[in-house]
């Protein structure tokens, strides 16, 4: 699943980045390594940006940017982790 | 001594660099780096030169601020890197330090919103900190003050050189850069850069400052070996494993350096709060017009009118008294341009800096409040529908305010296709110097309607703008430009900025009153009291400016309005809109007398033609240096014109057939 699959307040650990080039370097330098955790925070009015939080600030992306990052769902849900 | 600030965006650095340089500022401008760039000298110091960089996230040079800075570090050779970085942040914050280091200049970390920490529920040992980083970090708050003296006197017994840090660990990274380490050095020798910051960028893809570095082909086949072999030893393309090793040693320094209590802070979670409304499903919209709406209706309506209007009368007793007292029994000619030319010229200019002064400051406090941000988020659906993204929809509106702050604000968009956009889009957003004339104009001829009419006009110009978007994305198929945007937590603005904002304006607009404007009282004046021969003359309709004007009338025929003393207003609001109003003035005497000129058909299409035409010089000027090109500005401009030309005269014909 990517991180447009998530659902807001729902979070997940990134696997892998897709794509290439700008995008893909710009998330890289934004944070967006493998191991990180990630959460889906909220969506624009009209569907489109979603807002993220990642390594303790937010940040907003479009859904076909986020639908590059590979995640994997915590089940779990513990909001005092990383 | 140079020292460079830098810091993310959003991080303080603003505010550190008012808080150093005080009123002690002025645009610098570098050769080799395309860009003016604030500078100050730090309490006065001369020897402390002080230049305030943009704000960035990393020093690939991805979009134009990055480019700029890190070209500064390359080619301007400062003495010292000033830092700023966020404690309420610091993760993000260090990519850059971490960056920054490589470079080999000295480096001084002003740690910054010390004073949010507690607050946020984090706890930082900051000796922990130090040790990891190897650089002197400095706490302090920008906003209250704090630490400044200790930062400046650790800004000034900087080091020469940094011990170069953490790329000499155990990785297996570290081992295979170590192995580059002296490809390089034999190709420059003059140079403060590190080789290792050349290294990690050659890595990264960024293959640009090999040749601003003049580092050989062959080096760059050397490290292109070294950077395949990286890839197949992580099974991991370069890029990645670069930047991952820098944040797997900040995870590092943070796992032993901070201590949360909470998973979010505390401005976070305020923010979150305000954005369950702010950013909501069904409240987002209806908020933002709310806001919007309050902007406009304040600055225009209540505070700007009233406080004009006092400022009105004052100007008008001023310039009788200095008529009464000066000018009785002198030269007419010279009273003729001291009272007619000059003072009731800038007079009708200067009534508005209270108008213009309000709209700044409520546009300043959107954007350091941190909604501005919010606006960019929940416009970018529907602004991608006419080929645009959130990002435009910010100088787009500071564009109501004026085109070359506007203009400048799109220097953070990394897709040029959108930004040659929005720059040609902004002057269709009707700025506040022409806000004086639809004033006067509509109150002239539609009374109490006037207000309908100027909000018709303030809509046309968005509309246009739309329009005229959605046609380039349609014809030309665009792809939409891509769009990552921080959103901030929310802050109070800080006074102090703002203040020194509203002065910086303020003084921009006096200048521009007092130089351009002024001369441009004068020329008119000149033009339209003389003939061909330079005698004086008092009917004007003989004058210079009459002939130049007559003289391209047939142009504007089609549109309703010919006259030579509106074509000559329309001329000179070319020096700036302002002055189509003060010309107007000077020409008929007194603007009621346009009454005898035009009905209210052709005032609306001359409204609408001023609403679109090509915009004053000192937006030319901003729109040459952002599009780097004389011709590509002078485009922009044709294209505008021609716009207004076809709206005037679709909606004089329109208008005239409904009427």
């Amino acid at each position: 699943m990517t991180i447009a699959d998530l659902k807001p307040h729902q979070s997940g650990i990134i696997v892998r980045l897709c794509g290439s080039g700008y995008i893909r370097h710009r998330l890289l330098e934004l944070g967006f390594t493998p191991k990180t955790k990630v959460t889906l925070q909220k969506v624009a009015p009209f569907g489109d940006p979603l807002e993220l939080s990642i390594r303790g600030y937010e940040i907003s992306i479009l859904k076909k940017d986020a639908k590059l990052v590979i995640i994997e769902a915590i089940k779990d849900e513990n909001r005092f982790n990383r | 001594m140079k020292i460079a600030l830098i810091g993310n965006q959003n991080c303080g650095k603003t505010t550190l660099f008012n808080q150093l340089t005080g009123s002690n500022q002025h645009v610098g401008n570098f050769p080799g780096v395309t860009i003016e760039s604030k500078v100050g000298y730090i309490y006065k110091d001369k020897k402390l030169e002080l230049v305030d960089l943009p704000g960035i996230y990393s020093l690939s040079p991805y979009s134009k601020e990055e480019v700029i800075t890190r070209d500064f570090l390359i080619e301007e050779n400062p003495d010292v890197i000033l830092n700023i970085i966020d404690a309420t942040n610091l993760e993000r914050n260090l990519y850059l330090t971490l960056q920054l280091q490589e470079t080999g200049i000295p480096l001084v970390v002003a740690l910054n919103m010390m004073d949010e920490l507690e607050k946020s529920h984090l706890s930082l040992n900051l000796a922990h900190l130090k040790e990891f980083l190897k650089v002197p970090i400095i706490p302090i708050s920008a906003l209250k003050k704090e630490g400044l003296k200790e930062l400046v006197d650790q800004v000034k017994s900087v080091q020469k050189k940094l011990p170069i840090c953490y790329y000499y660990d155990n990785s297996k990274l570290s081992s295979f850069i170590a192995e580059s380490k002296n490809l390089i050095a034999t190709d420059n020798k003059e140079s403060k850069i590190n080789d290792l910051f050349i290294i990690t960028q050659v890595l990264e893809g960024n293959l640009d400052i090999a040749d601003k570095y003049g580092i050989s082909q062959d080096t760059i086949d050397k490290l292109n070996k070294l950077k395949s072999k990286i890839e197949q030893s992580y099974n991991l393309d370069c890029e990645a494993v670069v930047v991952d090793y820098r944040y797997q040693l900040i995870e590092k320094i943070i796992n032993s350096c901070l201590k949360r209590e909470t998973f979010e802070t505390e401005e976070q979670r305020r923010s979150r709060k305000i954005d369950r409304f702010f950013t909501n499903r069904y409240l987002a919209f209806p908020i933002l017009f709310l806001i919007l709406g309050l902007v406009f209706y304040l600055s225009f309506g209540v505070i700007g009118n009233t406080l004009s209007t006092i400022f009105e009368q004052m100007i008008a007793s001023f310039i009788s008294f200095i008529d009464v007292t000066f000018f009785y029994d002198v030269n007419m000619i010279l009273r003729s341009l001291i009272i007619d030319g000059v003072l009731n010229g800038i007079g009708s200019v200067l009534i508005f800096i209270p108008t213009i002064l309000v709209l700044f400051l409520f546009l300043s406090l959107l954007e350091d409040s941190g909604y501005m941000a919010r606006i960019a988020f929940i416009v970018d659906k529907p602004m991608r529908f006419f080929g645009l993204s959130g990002k435009s929809f910010v100088p787009l509106l500071l564009g109501f305010g004026c085109s070359v702050p506007a203009v400048m604000a799109t220097r953070t968009f990394n897709s040029d296709r959108e930004r040659r956009m929005t720059i040609f889009l902004v002057p269709f957003m009707s700025c506040s110097a022409k806000l004086p004339i639809y004033a006067v104009l509509t109150a002239a001829f539609f009374g109490n309607k006037a207000p309908f009419v100027m909000m018709f006009l303030y809509g046309l110009g968005i509309v246009v703008a739309l329009m005229f978007s959605l046609i380039v994305k349609v014809l030309f198929k665009s792809v939409p430009p891509p769009f990552v945007l921080e959103l901030p937590s929310y802050r109070f603005p800080s006074l102090k900025s703002t203040g020194m904002l509203m002065k910086e304006r303020c003084k921009d607009f006096l200048k521009k009153a007092f130089s351009i404007i002024f001369l441009a009282t004068i020329v008119v004046w000149f033009l339209q009291s003389f003939d061909l021969r330079l005698n004086y003359v008092t009917d004007s309709s003989v004058s210079l400016m009459a002939m130049m004007a007559k003289s391209i009338s047939p142009f504007f025929q089609p549109l309703g309005f010919n006259q030579w003393e509106i074509i000559s207003a329309l001329i000179t609001g070319l020096i700036a809109k302002e002055t189509v109003l003060s010309t107007l003035q000077i020409l008929l005497g007194s603007i009621d007398t346009i009454h005898q000129l035009l009905g209210p058909l052709e005032v609306m299409s001359l409204l609408v033609f001023i609403l679109l035409y090509m915009p004053c010089v000192a937006a030319f000027a901003a729109i040459k240096r952002e599009l780097h090109s004389t011709f590509d500005a002078i485009l922009h401009m044709l294209l505008q014109t021609s716009i207004a030309w076809l709206c005037s005269f679709l909606f004089y014909v329109i208008g005239g057939l409904l009427i």
